[in-house]
């Protein structure tokens, strides 16, 4: 168990800029997940830390002390792979037992942890068997085995749920963090799907083009979102962004879309652009004749006990997550009204998102 | 079974093309092994019967090719033999009834001997050192790595024999000519063009991922790529020493140019096996036979790994 802190790291290939000064800690025992679209720098950064790559600049520490120079073999971590990287060439037991046998464990002790990681993963009746035949999700019980069967200082995950289809990934979600409660290791897992960092972890990171963007608690991020891109990237269906018009003054507690005024949260700062855009969540939007902003329905989609109604105004379409006793047709005009302690302004031009009420006491704007 | 009608997969062959292809195949191992035959018969023939004509298809077989094969022989007056008494082994009554007492061994074991040193050694230091230029090559940030790899594989785009006069002078000089040590650093050299080549192949198809997660797993480099990619170059590796085995082995030009007495092998030791009279035909045919033993074995042995080797890992995985 460890606490892991990536200072200023940067990572160039030639003049490609993989990883842009990044900086944050994962906590001891904290389940971390780095999120972010395909190309992102995620699985550069796990290598990093794990010591399979060298940064170009910056510092990795473990438990304070500072390993940017250590070898892969020297940090004492485990990791999963993104294609698992089972060797071919032994049976899953050996593949398991790989870790102790290479730390030289006596026999005995290798055999019943070996067959223990099998029981908990549930791959007891494989342990004979050869790799190459095996199904994805199994081999990606074994990759996993083959991690937590020696105790290491962290657990570093790459997509390893990516090649599974979706109802056994979610299976595996759940699996993955049962054990991760059961043996409270440091774990920084990496993902592309939101849903399955919003599910499993105690904490995100989310990064783009090399960058980090905004690190914290799941509902952190779902409700106060650093940036634009943020906003955009977490939640299903995504926040909704629409045109407004700028020169916020601090203190400010409205905000005018197309001569129509919208409450928000106290601005704490000011915003002297032309424009803003204007963030709200589909569940933070009602259907209401005396609503504000004015638009015409264009497609409803029934979803059980909710329906989500999309609709297009002059600043841009939107969708709004409505009870599903909310009647509404296509092409009905209707009137919307935003939770005014919910809404988040951006600046257009740098994507942050304006200082304001919402969020108040973070660290973090 | 009329107006029944069979499907078949688009990928198998029906069983018309399946006899034809048989057919084929048969036809052609036919005309591919009669040299062999030939070659493997005429061992078992007397001297006479080697070239009598038409040729025989039907003899009575003699171990007498390879018995001159091993020897030497004198012809002597039958007063003589006489007085040496019975022969003591089946091979001293073979030679007798020609009238002939074997004399001492001959120097084919020698040169078989030399064939074997020069062959497996040139073949293993190919494949050593092959393996780990092909893993640096593969793995490693080589400067000027494509040009390098570029040269190498231009050592072959002439025929060695091209460079024998060189070789020749150049052997001389240094003290190699007809020495083991020195035919095997010139097959070495000639074949670790090939070995590089055919080894990074093997090596660019390991993913590194299995190296990686061997360090972090704790191994060093060097451990992670003896207990992790050598293992999974198995295939690789026997396809390529058997290329560099048949060609030190079956290699002639050389091997007349720059030995002799010492370190000759056996290629151009067998055509001049004399006999009365010429060529001693069974004897040169045993020797073949013998000499075509080792790579076949070789071959055999590995053929397994040699399949899945030849198809450049196309089907591993
Ligand atoms: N060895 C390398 N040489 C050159 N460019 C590289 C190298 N490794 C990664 N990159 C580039 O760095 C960027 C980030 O790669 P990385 O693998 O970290 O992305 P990722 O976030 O893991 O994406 P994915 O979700 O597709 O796995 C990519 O654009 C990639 O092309
Ligand atoms: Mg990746």
């Amino acid at each position: 168990m460890a606490e892991i802190q990536i200072r200023d790291v940067r990572k160039t290939f030639g003049d490609f800029v993989a990883v842009k000064g990044s900086s944050f800690t994962i906590n001891d025992g904290e389940f971390f997940v780095m999120l972010g679209p395909s190309g992102c720098g995620k699985t550069t950064t796990l290598r990093i830390i794990a010591g399979l790559e060298l940064p170009s600049s910056g510092q990795i520490l473990l438990d304070g002390e500072d390993v940017t120079f250590n070898r892969g073999s020297e940090r004492d971590i485990a990791f999963v792979f993104q294609l698992y990287a089972l060797y071919p060439h032994m049976s899953v037991r050996r593949n398991i037992s790989f870790p102790l046998r290479v730390q030289g464990a006596p026999r005995a002790e290798i055999r019943q942890q070996t067959e223990d990681v099998a029981k908990l993963l549930r791959i007891e009746h494989l342990l004979d068997r050869g790799v190459n035949g095996l199904a994805a999700g199994d081999r990606q019980r074994v990759a996993l085995g083959r991690a937590i069967v020696r105790r290491a200082k962290a657990y570093l995950m790459d997509e390893p749920l990516g090649a599974l289809d979706a109802e056994f990934r979610e299976l595996m979600c759940e699996e993955l963090r049962l054990l991760h409660n059961r043996i409270n290791a440091t774990t920084v897992y990496v993902t592309h799907d939101q849903i399955e960092a919003m599910s499993m972890a105690d904490r995100i990171c989310i990064m783009n083009l090399g960058e980090i963007l905004q690190v914290g608690a799941p509902m952190e991020i779902y409700e106060r979102p650093a940036t634009k891109f943020v906003a955009g990237f977490v939640g299903s269906p995504a926040m909704n962004f629409l045109n407004a018009q700028g020169g916020i003054a601090p203190g400010a507690r409205e905000i005018r879309i197309n001569g129509a005024a919208l409450g928000m949260p106290e601005a704490r700062e000011g915003l002297d652009t032309q424009s803003a855009i204007l963030g709200a969540r589909p569940e933070h939007i009602q259907i209401a004749d005396d609503g504000p902003l004015r638009g015409r329905v264009f497609a409803v989609e029934y979803m059980g006990a909710r329906q989500l109604v999309t609709v297009d105004t002059d600043a841009g379409r939107l969708r709004v997550r409505a009870p599903n006793t909310t009647r509404v047709a296509y092409g009905e005009a209707v009137g919307l009204s935003f939770d005014p302690e919910r809404v988040v302004v951006f600046n257009p031009d740098t994507d942050r998102a304006l200082k304001s009420a919402l969020y108040d006491g973070d660290a973090r704007g | 079974m009329s107006g029944a009608s069979t499907a078949y997969s688009v990928v198998e062959a029906t069983p018309r093309g399946k006899l034809i292809a048989g057919v084929v195949v048969v036809a052609y191992a036919l005309v591919a092994l009669i040299p062999l035959v030939w070659i493997f018969s005429t061992s078992f023939k007397s001297p006479p019967d080697s070239i009598s004509y038409p040729p025989k298809v039907v003899f009575e077989p003699t171990l007498e090719g390879y018995v001159n094969l091993f020897t030497t022989r004198s012809r002597q007056t039958d007063e003589y033999i006489e007085s040496l008494g019975p022969p003591e082994t089946w091979y001293d009554e073979l030679v007798r009834e020609r009238n002939m007492v074997i004399t001492g061994p001959s120097r084919f074991a020698d040169r078989y001997w030399n064939s074997i040193v020069i062959g497996f050694g040139s073949t293993f230091l190919a494949v050593f050192l092959g393996t780990l230029t092909a893993y640096a090559f593969s793995r490693f940030k080589v400067p000027l790595k494509d040009d390098l790899l570029f040269f190498i594989l231009s050592t072959r785009m002439m025929p060695p024999v091209a460079v024998a006069i060189p070789i020749f002078l150049m052997y001389r000089e240094l003290g190699l000519s007809d020495t083991a040590a020195g035919m095997i650093l010139l097959y070495t050299a000639v074949n670790l063009s090939l070995s590089v080549w055919l080894l990074k192949g093997f090596v660019d198809e390991i993913p590194r991922e299995y190296e990686e997660a061997a360090v972090v797993d704790g191994y060093t480099r060097l451990q992670a790529f003896i207990k992790v990619v050598l293992p999974q170059m198995r295939a690789g590796i026997a396809a390529t020493a058997i290329f560099c085995l048949i060609f030190a082995w079956n290699e002639y030009a050389f091997a007349l140019l720059l030995t002799s007495g010492n370190a000759q092998t056996a290629p151009p030791f067998i055509p001049l096996i004399i006999g009365e009279g010429g060529l001693d035909w069974p004897a040169v045919a045993a020797g073949t036979t013998l000499f075509l033993l080792p790579v076949v074995i070789f071959t055999v042995m590995l053929r397994n790994q040699l399949l899945r080797g030849i198809t450049f890992g196309a089907v591993r995985r």
